[in-house]
């Protein structure tokens, strides 16, 4: 029976990919292990094997075709003796073969953020340009890097392999072994390696492959980067990054999905940022490396491939302890921040049918955190929800309302609701991953509670 | 080249010999049914495949004795297979079903068998290394005779816990076998890029640890290594370290674009090397077996892996009230 060679997920947030190039062709007698095709996906340029044998009958899908979707039939394989008259009555379009499984992670990541209205961080009429994440990132740190020469990349698979997460994707060949370091998978010592170079006059950015790794390091951030300058009196402190991706990607499993912005956030002496869009990304960045404190730089994998505008400026930064308000409105204060913002965003457009006008603020630099902006808008809309990925207790939205209450009570038309993922481990099942992470109803459902409609 | 090695083992029984082709090649083809589970989408997330190590999983686990522990890190489904649990449990896991190991919570990372003495599947790199110890201490304090197997890999090796460990490990005198899979690769980054120590097991002998360095690619080779680390922790001596030398034919994980390696270098190691080849050579050179009866091996085998895969797209997803169970022991 001829059998329907589908387009390949090739990662773990991979939806679909551009069929780069063919390396069979019709006729082709192929055994399992052959390389089929090269496959782009949102990561990198993979090579796709047969796992059956036989004889490629049709291609189905040219060379050189984008967004094919996962699951998609690409081709045809033959057994022996058949004939490609049997490919063609086959070749009819794959029934899905995936379950909702492969697609339940996405869409509990809520919808594609867009572009971002009119913005204190550059003027209006500024000359803007596309760019993802990823690239904002990249951008950030080369600009540094070409501006400083104190200024290094550390970390696991961050120069040969061009990032596990294709972050420092060419940095290598322009700076070079002695400025974007290769380390060996050892978190604790590389860390405090860094900080030290940081006492000593460098600025390190350390990457974590994940932050879930960053647990193994911890005790030099908090102990040795955090607490030295005041220790030594205001002499010496860390100057440094140390950033990577934090919170849950897709279907990864408890200990590879956890985010720690209110780990940080608690700690005096270190600064914490997320950033939610490219701009942030870059401008954030490029301060992030400047300042003179240990910063925590909290990024989204599922954020990375996002596209945005980022102003085509000559050295634009953003400064910290400024929260942006995305979206203006009435009626509720929604606060959340990284991939947070785009469950609070699509809640927002969604409100707005129902006639509820929300107000939508982007922290960005966790702490210092910008209550005065946050208090600010409670006061005009009297309600406030706030929108989280992380766990309930002592979550950012805890902190949030805390301050609120103490600074704001009166104002208050609603007790302050703080949205959070569940209170669980991270599943690893796609139905119970999906129920564990918040969704757009939820912080429709909140807004509407708080404005009692 | 491998025959010529067969002949020069003594003692290994065709029924043996057997064993391990077939368990040998249980991993190979349900590794790959799972890879192939994840081009469709049925299987998300990371998945670490155990392709062209198989020798050192099946060759140890001939060397253990019922009750004995052991724990790896996320490549993990060779381990599981070959401790006896069940292709279909393991399965159901790697898709996120009720009946998986781990009810479809764990995934492809986090699997765990009380009844098989499997300790884990755990995602966070060289963390296994102390559980393994730990799990060994535990074996001495109740004196029950047990030893664990402590699986990591070359990249796991420079975490500064693995030597920690070592230190109370012989301190100790702990039932802990630890096996160094060394693959030659962490990721993308090769060995010698990682370290300039010339070998990774001479590394215990900072602790007092003994070792040695293993074929992996040859099972035989690996299940002696076994038998003595085994004898040495059995009898009270404490710690012993195995580097097993073996190659990952796939990627690191699926997502793994492989860049830093010719396809010729895994070309060769699946040409001349292959762990199962070498078994499938002796027991053909040494006419312990026919073509046909590796024929029905290999389909008996595949049924077992359709099976599994079978179960593993049917059982059903877990109920979303096990979001909340098993968080706390008592709840
Ligand atoms: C503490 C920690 N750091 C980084 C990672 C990301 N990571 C996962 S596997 C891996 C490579 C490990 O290589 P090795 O120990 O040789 O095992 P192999 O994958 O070859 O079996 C890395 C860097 C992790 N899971 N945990
Ligand atoms: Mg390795």
């Amino acid at each position: 029976m001829a059998i329907e060679i589908l387009m390949p997920a090739l990662s773990p947030t991979m939806e679909e990919g551009t069929l780069a190039k063919w390396l069979v062709k019709e006729g082709d007698t192929v055994s399992s292990g052959d390389i089929l095709a090269e496959i782009e996906t949102d990561k990198a340029t993979m090579e796709f094997e047969a796992v059956d044998e036989g004889v490629i009958g049709k291609i189905l899908i040219a060379a050189g075709t984008e967004g094919v979707k996962v699951n998609t039939a690409i081709a045809v394989l033959l057994e022996d003796g058949e004939d490609a008259s049997a490919a063609v009555a086959s070749s009819a379009p794959a029934e899905a073969a995936a379950p909702a499984a492969a697609k339940a992670p996405a869409e509990a990541k809520g919808p594609v953020a867009t572009s971002v209205p009119q913005s204190p961080d550059w003027a209006e009429g500024t000359k803007m340009k596309q760019m993802t994440v990823r690239e904002a990132l990249r951008e950030g740190m080369s600009e540094e890097m070409r501006r400083d020469e104190t200024v290094y990349l550390m970390g696991e698979e961050v120069g040969e392999y061009q990032g596990a997460y294709k972050i420092s994707q060419g940095m290598l060949d322009e700076f070079g072994p002695k400025r974007v370091v290769d380390t060996p998978i050892t978190e604790h010592g590389f860390a405090g390696i860094a900080v030290g170079s940081a006492m000593a006059g460098l600025r390190p950015i350390v990457e974590f492959m994940t932050f879930n790794f960053a647990m193994q390091a911890v005790d030099h951030i908090i102990n040795s980067a955090a607490k030295t300058l005041y220790m030594s009196g205001g002499q010496m402190g860390a100057p440094m990054v140390f950033r990577g991706p934090n919170g849950a990607a897709a279907r990864v499993g408890a200990q590879h999905s956890q985010d720690y912005t209110a780990w940080y956030m608690q700690i005096p002496g270190l600064k914490v940022v997320s950033p939610y869009s490219a701009a942030d990304a870059k401008g954030l960045m490029k301060t992030a490396i400047r300042d003179n404190n240990p910063v925590i730089f909290l990024e989204n994998e599922i954020m990375y491939g996002k596209s945005f505008d980022v102003p085509d400026v000559d050295d634009f930064t953003i400064p910290f302890g400024k929260a942006k308000i995305e979206r203006e409105g009435t009626d509720v204060t929604i606060v959340s921040f990284s991939i947070g913002m785009t469950y609070a965003l699509a809640a927002a457009d969604k409100l707005a049918e129902d006639g509820i006008s929300a107000e939508v603020i982007n922290l960005r630099t966790i702490r210092p955190m910008d209550t005065e902006t946050i208090l600010a808008s409670v006061r005009k809309t009297n309600r406030c929800v706030t929108v989280e990925e992380g766990w309930p207790q002592g979550s950012v939205g805890g902190f949030i309302s805390g301050v609120i209450m103490q600074e704001a009570f009166d104002y208050l038309d609603a007790p302050v609701i703080t949205l959070t993922g569940k209170d669980v481990p991270m599943p690893y099942a796609a139905n119970l991953e999906k129920h564990a992470l918040l969704t757009v109803d939820e912080v429709v459902d909140a807004c509407k509670k708080v404005t009692y409609r | 080249m491998s025959a010529k090695k067969a002949d020069a083992k003594p003692n290994v029984s065709a029924e043996e010999l057997m064993g391990h082709y077939r368990e040998m090649l249980l991993i190979r083809r349900f590794e790959e049914k799972a890879g192939q589970l994840y081009g469709m989408g049925l299987i998300g997330g990371f998945c670490h495949l155990y392709i062209g190590q198989e020798a050192v999983v099946v060759g140890l686990e001939a060397a253990a004795e019922e009750g004995d522990k052991r724990v790896t890190s996320y490549r993990d489904h060779g381990h599981m297979l070959a401790c006896g649990m069940d292709p279909k449990g393991v399965m159901a896991e790697l898709t996120g079903r009720t009946g998986g190991y781990s009810k479809g919570k764990g995934g492809s990372m986090h699997m765990f068998s009380k009844e098989k003495h499997f300790y884990g599947g755990h995602g966070i790199v060289a963390a296994q290394v102390p559980l393994g110890a730990g799990l060994a201490f535990a074996d001495k304090y109740l004196g029950n005779g047990r030893v664990t197997f402590a699986y990591f890999g070359d990249g796991a090796a420079n975490q500064g816990q693995v030597y920690e460990t070592y230190n109370m490990a012989e301190l100790w005198d702990l039932p802990v076998v630890f096996v160094i899979e060394n693959n030659q690769y962490a990721m993308g980054m090769s060995v010698k890029r990682s370290t300039k120590s010339p070998s990774l097991w001479e590394r215990g002998a900072a602790y007092g640890i003994p070792g040695e360095e293993v074929d992996g690619m040859d099972v035989l080779a690996v299940k002696a290594a076994g038998e003595r680390a085994v004898a040495h922790c059995r009898s009270g001596k404490g710690p012993y370290i195995l580097e097993v030398k073996t190659y990952r034919y796939r990627g690191h994980s699926m997502s793994d674009p492989a860049k830093y390696r010719t396809r010729e270098e895994v070309q060769k190691m699946k040409d001349e090397r292959d762990p199962i080849d070498q078994v499938r050579d002796m027991l053909l050179t040494g006419k312990h077996a026919s073509e046909d009866d590796l024929k029905a091996i290999d389909k008996e085998i595949k049924a077992i892996v359709n099976d599994a895969a079978e179960f593993s797209k049917t059982s059903p997803e877990p109920d979303l009230s096990e979001l909340w169970t098993d968080i706390y022991a008592d709840q």
